[in-house]
């Protein structure tokens, strides 16, 4: 519950000055405000509509800068293990996003000034798609992706 | 609730994190065999990862991440034997949070 209302208060404090309050009084820096949960980023049904809500923009331009490891075939499309690296300067978030699941954006991971182009995680994926990485730098969007195939889908059954 | 395993490693001044949470991941979208009815959705919704109080990390997940979540990142600046902290906190207002030292 205590949760809850630490998210009406981001949300409903944006607006008005307490948060700009509280920036300047160092409570809250502006990266732990951008990071109330985007739910209509992960709720949206296409690639270019996640952006949109997450960023404000779907304009990617390709880049050699990332690379994304990922296997070629996934057996279990429910644990798909994905590592993104980039050697872009100045990343502000990576985000991953499976093409054809029923949702795309399945993870978006903010970096702090000091964290090196790099996460890792295991995704599910419904089917066989391409995977995305969407590498925010310099207010760009940058991105590459990588097809998976996937033999047994990871999402309902 | 111990849902977190982590590990910090520091090597010329770069920091490996790696943890591992122990979660359903529930997307919503299953059915529960027996009763034919949607299993509703419980997953972890952000993860942060603080240094000495400064947030390294932090991780804004959606349903698609897999069951027992795995997530490993990077950063510099830290030397060994600082805290860092782990939070999670899911859909349903649930959270844990778990301190190391990097080693």
């Amino acid at each position: 519950m205590i949760n809850m209302k630490r998210r009406t208060f981001l949300k409903g404090s944006v607006a008005a000055g307490a948060v700009s309050a509280a920036v300047g009084a160092g409570l809250l820096t502006p990266r732990m405000v951008l990071a109330a949960w985007p739910t209509n980023a992960f709720q949206a049904k296409s690639v270019d509509s996640a952006l949109d809500a997450l960023s404000g923009s779907h304009a990617l331009e390709g880049s050699d800068k990332i690379s994304i490891r990922a296997p070629d075939i996934a057996e279990n499309g429910a644990v798909v293990p994905v590592s993104v690296t980039t050697t872009i300067d100045g990343v502000e978030s990576i985000s991953i996003l499976a093409e054809k699941n029923a949702t795309p954006l399945t993870a978006s991971f903010v970096l702090g000034p000091t964290t090196e182009g790099f996460v890792s995680t295991r995704i599910k994926m419904g089917k066989t798609s391409s995977v995305i990485a969407v590498v925010k730098a310099g207010g760009k969007l940058y991105s590459t992706g990588k097809e998976v195939k996937v033999t047994i889908g990871g999402c309902g059954g | 609730m111990a849902s977190i395993k982590i590990r910090a490693k520091v090597s010329d001044g770069v920091t490996t994190v790696k943890a591992l949470v122990k979660h359903p991941m529930e997307t919503g979208q299953r059915k529960d065999k027996k009763t034919g009815k949607l299993i509703p959705a419980h997953f972890i919704q952000e993860v942060t990862c603080e240094h000495n109080g400064k947030a390294v990390m932090t991780a804004l997940w959606g349903p698609a991440i897999s069951k027992n979540p795995y997530l490993s990142f990077k950063f510099k600046g830290a030397s060994k034997g600082d805290t860092l902290k782990l939070s999670w906190v899911d859909n349903r207002g649930e959270k844990d949070s778990v301190e190391t030292q990097v080693s």
